[in-house]
Formats: C-alpha cells, structure tokens, sequence
C-alpha cells in the first residue's frame, strides 16, 4: 500500500502563530500592493471600454503603431501584448470616453483605420485574412475564375467548398492569417484558378482582428453591481449552510474568517502580478470561496465526530489528530484539483489565463488557510470557553464535559440520522 | 449477485445508454433541428456528439450585442401624430385655435381656444381622447390647455416599441440567413435587447442592418436645394411655412437642403415589397424598387395626379436619396437610385422589407469572436482538461491501484453523463464551461479520495473488508454531501447574477457535481460491491 502519510502525527497546532504572522505577511503586502497601484485593477467588463486584439504576421513595430494611432486621435490608447512574445498578439485599448453612447464604435473603427494606414492596406482589392465565408463565396462565384458558368449548381456547390476549405484553413490551421499566398497554393483543394484570381485580385493584410469587446458605461456599471451581488449572496449562503450543519456559529466564523483570508490574499496576489479583475476572475473568486468552504468542512466534520468518539481528550490534541486523520485526503485531493487548475493555467491559452491564476493561487491559500487558520480559530475560541468554565468552578466532576461538545454530539445525532436514511 | 446488485446493475446500465444515445443518437438536419438518426460510421458519430453540444459565442466566433431602444421617441412620434391630427379634426368641428403643437414628449399644448368654445372643446377631447389622454388648463392662460399622455398609456407605447423592434430584428436577422440566432429582452426593464449571432463574420454589416430604422417617406418638395440650412432659411425670410421640415439631399451630386411637407403621402407602413435592381442609367450601380400596398396605392395615385409637375422627395432615415418630379400618375411602384453597390442595395431592400423600428437603437454593449480565437480557444481548453485528466486518472491508478480503476470508470461515466445532460437541455458550453469542466475531474475525485481513504482507515482498524467498504461510504457520504452543496451555492449564485460565457461555467460546474453524487458513492460502490460478491468469503480488497 502506498500512503502519503502512515500515522501521521504532526503537531500543526503548535506552529499556529507562524501561520498566522505569515498570513499577515501576505496580505499586508497585498494590501499594499493594491494601496500602490490606486485599487484593484477592473477588466474591460467592469471599466467599460473598447479592446481591440490584433494578431500580426510579423512581429509589429510598437512606435510606428503608437504614432499611426496618435495622428487618427487615438493618443490615449493603450498597447499591450498578448500572450507569448512570439504570438505576435496586441491588444489595443481604449478608455470609455465621458458617457455618450451613441458612438459606442467609433473607437473600434479609428483603431482599424489606423492599422490600415499603417499597413497601408489596399482599399479596392478583397482582404483574404479578413473576408467572411459569404462574401468570399459571393465573389468567387461572381468572378468564376474556374469557369463553371454553365453549370450553376455545380457553380455553387464548388465555389461554397473552397471557401469553406479557405476560410476554415486560416481560422482554424494559420491561426486567422495566411502570411502568403503560396500557403493557399499549397492548399490541394483549392484550384489554381482560384489561386491566380486571388492573388490579383485579393492581398493578404498582415494584421487579423481577433476579437472585439466594447463595453458601455452603463453596461460596466451593470455587471459591478452583478458580480458585487453575486459575491455578496454567495458569501451569505455559505454562512446560512455552515451555521445550519454544524449549529455552532464558532465552526461558521471561523470557515468564514479563512474564506476572507484566502480571498485577501488571492486579490493582493493578482494585484501583484498585474491580472485585471473581469468577469472570469469573479467567477473564480467566488468558486475558491466554494472551495475553501468545502476544504474547511471536511475537517470540521472529523472534528465533531473524534468529539464524539474520544470523549476524554483535550480539544488541542483532539484537533491536531483530526487534521492528521484527513491529511492523505487533503494533500491528495489539494494535489489533484491543483493539478487540474494548473493544466488550465498552463494550457487553457490566454483568455483563460486570469481566471486559472485565480484559482491556482486560491486553491494554495484555501488548502492552507483550512489548517493553519480555521482550525486555530476553532481551537482558540473553545479553550477559551472551557478554560472559562473551569475558573467559574461550576463543574461537578462527573460533568467535566464542556457545554459545546455536549451541543456537538447533539448535531452529530442529527445528522446520523439523516444518514440513515 | 444478489438481486439488489442485479437492479443496481440494470439501473446504472439503463443511464448509460441514456446518455450515450443523448449523444450520439441524433442528427442534425439542415433546418437546425435533431432527428432521431444511428451513426453509421465513426466519423459521422463524432460529427453527431459535436452538433449536440450547443457551443458558445466564445468558441464558435460571432457577435454579442446590447442594444438599447430609444423607447422614448415612440412616445415623441405618438404625440407628434397625435397633435397633427388634432389640429385637422379641431378645424373639422369648427372649433377655433391658435395652436397646437408638441411641447414635451407626451404632452401637447392647445392655444386660443375661445371661452365660447371651451365646453365643445372639452367634450369633444373627453369622447375623442380619454382616458388614454388627460386634460388640464395651462397655468396663467385661461385659452390655453395641455394634452397629456397618461402614464400607463405611455408605458404601454414603450414596451409597444421594444416588441416590434424586436421581431423587426428578428425578422432581419433571418433575412440575413443567421443560423439559430439568440434575439430577446435582455436586463431588466430597460428595454434592452440581447442579440447574439453565431457564425457571423461581416460585424459592421449586420450591425448597419439591425440599426438602420427603415423609415421610408415620399414627401413633396417646396423649395430647393440650398448650399446650406442658413440659404434655406433666408429665402423663407428666417421662418419655414407651416408643416414644412428642412431636409439634406445625400443624392450625389445634388447635395444640399430642401424644404419639403412635414407629413408624408406614404411611409413604410404602406409598402408591400422591395427588392435590389441593377439601375438602368448608371451601370455597375444598383438601385431599390419598393411596391406599395393596396391601401398605399389607393392614397398615392390620386396624389402624384394632383401634382404632376411638381417635385417629389424619397426620405429615408430623415435623409433625402432622390428627388424627381412626377411626370404622370404613379400607383404603386417607385425606386430608391444612388449609388449602390449590389450589397448596400439588398440591405437597404432586406431593412425596407422588414419593416421601420418604432425607434432607434442605441449599442451599449458588443463583443465580437472572430473564428480563429473560437478554434484555438476550443483546442487549448480540450488540451487542459485532457492533462488534467490524464495526470488524475495516472496518480488515483498508482496510488489506489484496483480502487484507481473503481475511481476512474466513475470519473468517465460522470464526464459522459455531463455531457448528456447538457446536450438533452441543449445549455451551452462556453470556455469558461470548459474550466468548468477541467475543475469538476478535480473535484470529482476529491468524493473517492474521501471514500478510499476512509475504506483505509477501517481496514488499518481490522475491521472486514464488507464492513469497512460500508462503513467507508456512510461516514464519507455526510462530508461529500457537505462539500458538494459549498460549491453549488457559489455556482447558483453565479448563474443567477453572471451574465454571457460565466453562466456557462455556472452550468457545468453544478450538473458535474450532481452527476458526481451520481457516480462517486452509487456507482463507485456497487462496483465494489459486486467486485467482493464474486469472491466466497470476501477477504481482499485491492485499494493501494
């Protein structure tokens, strides 16, 4: 039998003030991060905006794309990468400007206006990288340069595959661009008719619009409320199912009071490594909490069940072993969700890529913060209570068992119950 | 195998084949609907499983819109045609004025009405206007009153507006050939409209052809054209006759501002069809003819009779296209000419056909995919989830051993059932859905670990390998339970309050922890179950 841990008996308890001076650590340099950098960082959901990705064929100048947007009015526009360097991927991006929304696009189309200058792009000819899978097929078979005229079915039916085969070549194979023609030459199924009437009559512009997102003011303001109603009720609805399980507010807060914790820490860490807060991230943020939760239950659940079984031990000791009871469990199951956000992180591509973060970070923090902050908490309070009642001297000796652990068996009752059914 | 292992086995059996003829068991056909077909061949059972999953605007590429409509002019055009109309049937009764006209949009202002005539007056507007419009005297001016709309009424011309401007778009977008575009009431109260359009790939296009309001109007011409609005005016000594409006001519070559009547002999209520022609006089250009409805014919005959000679404007958009003297007496045809090309010409046809939005669009919201982000968006997040798979099936088999195959068909047979589902409520899978996914194989595992480290732990204690596998699953049920209604709680609460692609992960997410309930405890037990049913006195248990 492989076993992560055989007997394992570490005193995790112990070290609690370690923990806690580190976990202090980690958010006040969050904390600070964010105090540095004026405030979380909003993504285009909740700021309102315009993003315009590009993808180049080659790797594109950045002054002469600066200077090109400069001179069309765009001297505020944002550049940055995306993605690895050698994707050759830009996002350019605009702030909502004032709250007229009437001209929602008109930041999208000076930003093409721009590229297209700067490329200087052919105005009358079809843009092969651009062009749609209809209107490519309009004008192959309003041109016909295979010369099917007399047979218009057949027309139809051949010039609809090879746009098909054409565009579906470039989004899904060259990644949205063909950089020559002679990779459309080497399509086999595309004639050379085709061929030769493209290149004389279409070019291939060295630069594909990805994606767009334009997110008006109102919209923005939307969505924040959203996400702030959503965090907000789900944080509540968590409570209400742990104080409704466990009937022990101290087993609630303490789940909670780690929940802020991983949450703290998870947005000082993206603030510090520079990930916008969007839509996905909230998502993430609000699946961590589910997470962390549920990672702090199981442990809470030995803990009531050994308070039933081992009646005689201190609460201290009780803990400590319950910990060390689940801990091939919390290792095992931490290591495979880990994995599981980790291979998003590292495969997922980039739109993914904050909301993975999020998770890689949060799942860490959540796994931790469940032994070295909810437990202590638990801990913490309950001696404090039974210590209390032991000064106030109110215990026979045949009634050494504190009030909480007596309530304790009496929710555990409870839930033997529904198991049985 | 003791016959409740028999129905167990039966039971978990009949959910297989549930799910896998979900997935496989239906085909597409052209118009976008499934029909009951077998694949015949690998290739057509993977185009089967593919067509079933309902893919995201993410994946698929194609446009997201938000679009406003502007509801309040519907209630401005109700009370300019209201006031217009009043002011004939007013001169109709013989009852005197100095004015009517507009002031605020649902509230119009009737001027020098005599004292004589203010009883006729009132009874005339209570027959003829209440209770849809309420009448008060104009503070200060006894001959002077307010007609204004009351409230409900005005509520009702709004969502009047964002109905048909709705099935206007609706029935646009289908013009265009979209195939199963998404076109309804978005938010709340608003009067917002989502639309989302898979496939799409000319944006600027469609969103001309959503946008454009359509509203077609044959005016007569008074006066022009002039260089500019200030040449009309002071023609006109600084003021325009009555029921006349300035309009620019975007007709080329003939650029500049007429004045023509305010109301229109027919609007695009009256037309019955139009469609794009190559124009006979410049070739390589097209134009648009329009038809007119029997109604609209029998009001425009006699008019362009009456008026021969005189010119006649085609508005469109509050924008003059041609303007053309009558020459003889035209019943139900005319043609929109410009400078067309043959797209612009179609479009403009498709936006008359469809009819004139009550009133304009305003975009607040648009997200456009372009295809080849769908395509690699859909390869990276198959490529994560897979690792992530790969890597948790790997370590459950080393660590678990026997148990690591228990874990894994129940992994499977949990992905499988996801997908199922998804594809027999049609619930559309977006990339985050797909991290949803990567992060329900993590999750899943977490009930077997649960379990199996459980089943472990009564072994250690010596119990039997019967009682510590039912032990293992009821002391772990309770804590699976718990964990799996924590991460459920988060996903309702996002799909409730997440819009687009995050309610996708919203979705997947909450039906894989179902079907983990599913397939980590009932499942995975009755495998044990029947494995140690097959061994006389059950003493081995391969578990690590």
């Amino acid at each position: 039998m492989i076993e992560l841990f055989r007997d394992a008996n570490y005193d995790f308890l112990g070290k609690k003030w370690y923990c806690i001076g580190a976990s202090l650590l980690l958010i006040v340099v969050g904390l600070g991060s964010l105090v540095a950098k004026g405030g979380p960082r909003y993504g285009i959901d909740f700021r309102g905006g315009t993003l315009v990705y590009v993808k180049f064929a080659q790797a594109a100048h950045l002054d002469q794309l600066r200077a090109s947007l400069g001179q069309h009015g765009l001297g505020s526009s944002s550049i940055q990468r995306y993605g690895p360097e050698e994707n050759n991927e830009l996002i350019i991006g605009l702030e909502q400007r004032g709250s007229e929304e009437e001209a929602l696009d008109t930041g999208r189309l000076a930003i093409l206006e721009a590229l297209r200058a700067t490329f200087a792009t052919p105005a009358d000819k079809l843009d092969l990288n651009q062009v749609g899978l209809d209107t490519l097929r309009e004008r192959l078979l309003a041109a016909d340069p295979i010369g099917l005229a007399a047979r218009p079915t057949e027309a139809i039916a051949r010039y609809r595959q090879i746009a098909e085969i054409l565009t579906r070549v470039r989004d899904t194979q060259r990644g949205g661009l063909f950089r020559s023609f002679d990779e459309v030459r080497a399509l086999p199924e595309v004639p050379p008719a085709v061929v030769n009437f493209l290149e004389r009559n279409a070019f291939l512009s060295p630069f594909v619009v990805r994606n767009v997102e334009i997110v008006g003011p109102r919209v923005g303001q939307q969505l924040r409320l959203q996400a702030l109603a959503a965090t907000a009720y789900a944080l509540a609805g968590m409570l209400f199912y742990i104080a409704w399980r466990f009937r022990q507010w101290i087993y609630g807060s303490a789940a909670v009071i780690a929940v802020f914790h991983d949450v703290a820490i998870t947005l000082g860490f993206l603030s510090l490594f520079d990930y916008e807060i969007g839509l996905n991230v909230v998502a993430a943020l609000l699946t961590l909490v589910g997470y962390s939760v549920n990672d702090t239950i199981v442990i809470f659940d030995r803990i009531r069940e050994n308070v039933r079984l081992l009646r005689r031990e201190p609460f201290v000791q009780l803990v400590n072993r319950s910990i060390n009871q689940t801990l091939s469990r919390t290792i095992l199951t931490s290591g495979l969700t880990f994995i599981s956000v980790l291979a998003l992180f590292l495969f997922g591509g980039e739109v993914l890529r904050g909301f993975a973060f999020t998770l890689v970070v949060g799942f860490i923090v959540g796994s931790y913060s469940t032994l070295f902050i909810a437990s202590p908490i638990v801990v913490g309070w309950i001696e404090r209570k039974q210590a209390g009642t032991r000064r106030t001297g109110a215990t026979a000796r045949g009634e050494k068992q504190p009030v909480e652990v007596a309530e304790n068996s009496k929710a555990s009752a409870g839930i033997a119950g529904r198991k049985g059914r | 195998m003791t016959s409740t292992l028999r129905w167990k086995a039966l039971f978990i059996l009949a959910t297989v084949l549930l799910c896998l003829f979900g997935l496989v068991g239906f085909g597409k056909k052209p118009d976008g609907k499934f029909e009951l077909r077998f694949p015949t061949s690998f290739r057509a059972l993977r185009t089967h499983v593919r067509e079933r999953i309902n893919l995201g605007l993410d994946l698929r590429g194609g446009m997201h819109l938000i679009l406003q409509v502007q509801v309040n002019e519907a209630v401005r055009t109700r009370t300019d045609e209201v006031a217009q109309r009043l002011a004939t049937v007013l001169r109709e009764q013989t009852i005197p004025y100095t004015e009517v006209r507009p002031v605020e949009i649902d509230r119009i202002q009737i001027s020098g009405i005599s004292v004589d005539k203010t009883e006729a007056f009132r009874n005339f507007i209570r027959e003829n206007y209440a209770p849809a419009y309420e009448l008060s005297s104009v503070p200060g001016d006894s001959t002077a009153y307010f007609l204004t709309l009351v409230p409900t009424e005005a509520e009702g011309i709004r969502r009047d507006a964002l109905r048909s401007s709705i099935d206007t778009i609706r029935q646009r977008i289908d013009a265009l050939g979209v195939v199963e575009p998404t076109i309804q009431e978005h938010g709340r109260g608003e009067f917002e409209i989502l639309v989302q359009l898979p496939g799409v790939d000319d944006p600027a296009r469609v969103k001309n052809i959503i946008q454009s309001t359509a509203m077609l109007a044959i005016k007569l011409v008074h006066d022009g054209p002039f260089a500019s609005e200030q040449a009309a005016l002071a023609g006109r000594g600084g003021i325009l006759p009555p029921d006349s409006v300035l309009l620019r001519s975007v007709e080329r070559g003939r650029e500049g501002w007429h004045v023509v009547t305010r109301s229109s002999v027919v609007s695009g209520r009256d037309l019955r069809s139009a469609r794009a022609e190559v124009n006979p006089e410049s070739p390589g250009n097209y134009e648009v003819s329009f038809f007119l409805s029997r109604e609209g014919a029998s009001r425009f005959g006699p008019f362009t009779e009456e008026n021969i000679g005189k010119p006649l404007a085609i508005v469109l958009d509050n924008k003059i296209f041609s303007v053309a003297v009558i020459e003889s007496r035209i019943d139900d045809s005319g043609r929109i000419t410009g400078q067309f090309s043959l797209q612009a010409a179609s479009d403009l046809a498709l936006v008359l056909r469809s009819g004139a939005l009550p009133a304009s669009l305003r975009y607040l919201e648009e997200r456009t995919v372009g295809p080849s982000l769908g395509a690699d968006s859909i390869r990276q997040g198959f490529t994560a989830s897979l690792a992530g798979l790969i890597v948790v099936i790997l370590t459950m088999l080393f660590y678990y051993r026997g148990a690591g195959i228990n874990a894994t068909v129940a992994l499977v047979l949990n992905l499988i059932i996801l997908l199922a589902v998804m594809a027999y409520f049609g619930a559309t899978l977006t990339l985050p859905g797909i991290a949803g996914v990567a992060l329900t194989i993590g999750m899943a595992v977490d009930s077997n670990v649960l379990v199996f480290e459980r089943i472990r732990e009564e072994l250690r204690t010596g119990k039997g390998v019967l009682s510590a596998v039912e032990t293992g699953f009821d002391r772990a049920f309770v804590t699976i339970i718990d964990t799996h209604a924590t991460t459920i709680i988060s996903a309702v609460f996002l799909f409730l309050f997440g819009t687009g692609t995050v309610r996708g992960f919203a979705v997947t997410l909450t039906i894989g922890l179902l079907a983990n309930l599913f397939t980590a405890i009932f499942v995975s037990r009755f495998i044990f179950e029947s494995v140690l049913s097959r061994q006389a006195r059950p003493t081995r248990l391969s578990i690590g």
